[in-house]
């Protein structure tokens, strides 16, 4: 291999990562390094936690072969509105929590029940579900804001002021507990490398070279171990991060070690292939939109936390996001193609983005252009890198 | 000195790491069919794009020299206008549009903004003509047969005036008797003197349709037969394409123990999933032993994939009656799933379309149909998945840098094998094999082969579906002949012969047109 083709493959490999980078040093500098104060990392991740997880739901559907979900923005308001509703009253929190989740994964199994075993097209069953949750949330709430006063709920999701994981360790200016969580984290992951690498050795298989992991990993410990000590600088470890990280890392496992996980990307890849090998198609494309309302539920949970009360209006385009995110973060739009760190680097990139042009205070209507481009400019380079690469 | 319509001298193209193309030198003869031949990878489509302008001027070395001139094409369109045109292998065909637009796509008559559809249709039907079709030029494409499609595609080069039209595997998904009256039509052609090139797998084909055959092999041009000159044997050319003599291209069974009934349908039918009062499949009863190789001849359409695919968990068609014994136990099977569990497999016809997954690399496909395999609780187990397709990967040869490798990247013979092995894989008692080896070479057909010897001597019965009749004959210990839906014949390996095979479908063809008389 020459190294122009090495570095062909290691931009094609990384495009993602490399813009995320780009992007982030670029605000960096524009914003003359606010945008990697403590307090603006803090809310990259506060703000955008219902992305995170509604990505990571839309993946699973897209990897059926690019069908989207519509429906998750209304499903996320119609969550939230019942939650808010339900609160009201002095209901048990995690009863009101369990609902919720419940009213999600319900809505989600009607829209999966007719486009799986129906075969109803995704885009027509969640446009409906688009307008139906949309409308039920507004008849709920008629038209009004309903807050939520349940401090503890408010807490445990990520809203108010006080939504950060309590510092054990009651360390003084810093939180040790967070410093000792990126520690952990660190130190699990050069654990898990470093077996896995043995074990696939001792078995026979092919693994990177010592120096490559080695490099690979250094570079890994160095950004979670600056994100963890910026993250203790401020407030610490803020509760939305504890939820998405919950949500990545079970559907990191499920999409790539499960069989479920491999089934939805064989239905994107070739479904009739799929078929023929003995796998219930239908159940794959349930599981895939069921989820989706479960998961939607969870961002609606996030977001009344959040906000603090539910809206008739909150939720809208939030599919959008969603979508943007996982293919900005390299899902392909034919199914079959994408994995849920990827997306997450796509809704991070997303993420960076609005805050660096807030606080550049570029007008929230360019704010919108120039998401619009990116999210173009990102497919287009992404499609343009693995063409050179044939 | 003879008349040359076309001499390309010495082309070579690279791509990234590979020479496809080494100094290949190639000349056509005005008038005359000149057949390209060679296995899987030597070069023909890629020195057929670098002719057609694919692969623009400048992108490779040599010279084309067309018609007495160096041609520099930049584009198919430039090629075209000189009246080269090439039919892909893949019909490039619009199914929901008739057959009038279908030939004028990207060359309408009228103007740009307003198309004359009259002439349009008037001109199709004269083309349609030429080349013997009745159809009406606003039948759709869908509703017409692939044979059709075939003299579409050729009527539509005739639009665009062709004076050397090349024909990438025209046969390849035709039958005998459709690929039959398209190279009589060719011949026809060469007559009022048209020049083919025609790329084929099909030896026989080639050396009854053409004047000249250039073999290429690994990107280099090996030799050029003349007709009337050299040996145009079939064993001859098969020689000069593999570069080594194959003894035989049959490999034979040794000590193959046939025991007991594996497999008993009875009273098979099937109705079509659409038009559900038409029946595809009308009281089949066939069997299949253990250790045996039973073979299933007839036409395109002659119903041999639609009774594979209902017997496999009624993957195809509606109202299926009849019983299905496995091991001298009836089966219900309503799902792939079930019919994998009592031990049968199907391999598809359709490698890329229902097979496999290009997208993904080898070692996905090779587990997908057997996932449990290599996983405890629902968790995949990645390591032992690789070693299974490494184990695999040796067993049948499968040439590829790694495991890891897309299986869109391979080549057709190398994508068979994958396929075989992920059925294999699912560890199945009988194997239903849909015609496992088209579009592959004369080397990896050979394998294909010894894994069904293989396969049959572990004890497992093999059903080969195959419109390949000397593949048929060589490989198989009996042999059942469907046409129309129906079993017409049954053959022991012994006393079957070619002529036999056809005289069994053809004298049952009447009886259908009588039949059609009378409604």
């Amino acid at each position: 291999m020459t190294t122009k083709t090495k570095i062909l493959t290691f931009v094609q490999k990384y495009t993602m990562i490399i813009a995320l980078v780009l992007v982030t040093a670029f605000f960096a500098w524009r914003t003359g390094g606010k945008l990697l104060l403590p307090q603006n990392l803090t809310n990259i991740i506060a703000q955008n936690a219902y992305v995170f997880v509604l990505a990571t739901g839309m993946l699973l559907c897209i990897l059926t072969g690019g069908n989207i979900d519509l429906s998750v923005g209304s499903v996320v308001c119609f969550v939230g509105t019942v939650g808010a509703v339900m609160m009201r009253g002095d209901l048990n929190m995690w009863l009101a929590v369990l609902v919720m989740l419940g009213v999600g994964l319900l809505i989600g199994a009607w829209q999966a029940f007719w486009i799986s075993y129906v075969k109803v097209p995704p885009f027509i069953t969640t446009l409906s579900g688009m307008m139906v949750f949309r409308g039920l949330s507004n008849v709920v709430l008629q038209g009004k804001t309903v807050s939520v006063t349940n401090e503890k709920f408010v807490r445990l999701f990520g809203g108010g002021a006080n939504c950060y994981v309590p510092d054990f360790f009651h360390g003084e200016g810093i939180n040790i507990l967070c410093v000792v969580v990126g520690i952990i984290a660190c130190a699990l992951y050069l654990f898990f490398t470093l077996r896995s690498r043995s074990i696939r050795k001792r078995n026979g298989l092919e693994v990177d070279s010592l120096a490559k992991t080695l490099i690979k990993a250094i570079v890994i410990v160095g950004v979670v171990m600056f994100f963890a000590m910026r993250l203790a600088q401020y407030k610490g470890i803020p509760m939305a991060l504890l939820w998405v990280a919950v949500v990545v890392l079970i559907y990191t496992y499920i999409t790539s070690k499960t069989t479920v996980g491999r089934y939805l990307y064989a239905i994107g890849g070739n479904e009739t292939a799929t078929k023929l090998s003995g796998i219930d198609t239908r159940k794959i494309y349930f599981f895939a939109y069921a989820n989706m309302g479960l998961l939607a539920g969870l961002a609606g949970i996030l977001t009344i936390a959040r906000m603090t009360s539910a809206q008739p209006t909150y939720g809208q385009n939030y599919e959008m996001d969603a979508i943007g995110s996982c293919f900005i973060g390299g899902a392909s739009a034919y199914g079959g193609v994408g994995t849920v760190p990827g997306v997450i680097i796509g809704a991070l990139l997303m993420g960076v983005i609005n805050i660096g042009m807030s606080i550049m205070g570029v007008d929230a209507n360019y704010q919108k252009v120039v998401k619009g481009l990116v999210l173009l400019a990102a497919v287009i380079f992404d499609v343009l890198s693995k063409k050179k690469g044939n | 000195m003879a008349d040359n319509i076309l001499e390309m001298r010495g082309i070579t193209k690279e791509f990234p790491g590979v020479k496809a193309l080494d100094d290949v030198n190639f000349v056509v003869k005005r008038g005359s069919i000149h057949a390209l031949v060679g296995e899987n990878g030597a070069g023909k489509s890629t020195l057929m794009n670098v002719l057609s302008g694919w692969y623009p001027y400048g992108t490779y070395e040599g010279d084309i020299v067309y018609e007495g001139e160096v041609c520099k094409f930049t584009n198919i369109k430039d090629s075209e206008n000189k009246g080269i045109v090439i039919i892909h292998q893949e019909l490039a065909l619009v199914p929901y549009m008739s057959i009038g637009e279908n030939m004028f796509l990207g060359n309408e008559q009228g103007k740009k903004y307003a198309i004359d559809w009259d002439k349009t249709h008037a001109e199709a039907t004269k083309y349609l003509k030429i080349v013997g079709l009745t159809e009406s030029s606003k039948t759709l494409i869908k509703d017409i047969g692939v044979g059709k499609q075939q003299m579409v595609e050729i009527a539509k080069a005739l639009a665009k005036n062709a004076r050397l039209m090349i024909l990438d595997e025209p046969t390849s998904s035709l039958n005998e008797a459709d690929s039959q009256a398209l190279l009589d039509l060719l011949l026809e052609f060469k007559k009022q003197g048209m020049t083919s090139i025609i790329i084929s797998h099909k030896i026989n084909e080639v050396s009854y349709v053409a004047d000249d055959i250039t073999v290429l092999r690994d990107g280099r041009t090996i030799e050029t037969l003349t007709k009337g000159v050299d040996d145009f044997s079939e064993d001859r050319i098969i020689r000069g394409m593999v570069g080594r003599e194959l003894e035989d291209r049959f490999p034979k069974r040794y000590g193959v123990e046939i025991g007991d009934v594996s497999l008993e349908v009875k009273n098979w039918n099937v109705y079509h999933p659409i038009y559900t009062d038409k029946k595809v499949i009308d009281d089949v009863s066939f069997h299949v032993r253990k250790g045996e190789v039973v073979g299933f001849s007839g036409l395109m359409g002659a119903g041999r994939t639609e009774l594979a695919m209902s017997i496999f968990g009624r993957s195809y068609g509606t109202e299926i009656s009849g019983t299905c014994e496995i091991h001298g136990k009836e089966v219900k099977l309503h799902s792939p799933r079930q019919a994998i569990d009592a031990g049968l497999a199907y391999v598809t016809e359709d490698r890329k379309g229902n097979g496999l997954i290009l997208s993904n690399p080898i070692s996905v496909n090779t587990t997908l149909a057997n996932l449990k395999g290599v996983c405890r609780r629902g968790v995949i187990d990645h390591d032992k998945e690789l070693s299974v397709a490494e184990e695999y990967r040796k067993k049948l040869n499968t040439k590829t840098p790694s495991v890891l490798q897309n299986v869109g990247n391979l080549s057709g013979g190398n994508q068979q094998k994958v396929l075989l092995a992920k059925w294999m894989y699912a560890d199945p008692d009988i194997l239903i094999l849909d015609e496992p080896t088209r579009g592959i070479d004369v080397g990896a057909k050979y394998e294909i082969y010894c894994i069904i010897n293989d396969l049959v001597a572990e004890g497992k019965s093999v059903i080969m579906i195959s419109s390949e009749l000397p593949e048929v004959l060589g490989m198989s210990d009996r042999i059942y002949v469907l046409n129309e839906g129906r079993i017409v014949g049954e053959f022991d390996a012994a006393e079957a012969s070619q002529e036999k095979i056809m005289a069994c479908i053809l004298s049952t063809e009447p009886a259908k047109e009588e039949k059609e008389k009378e409604q």
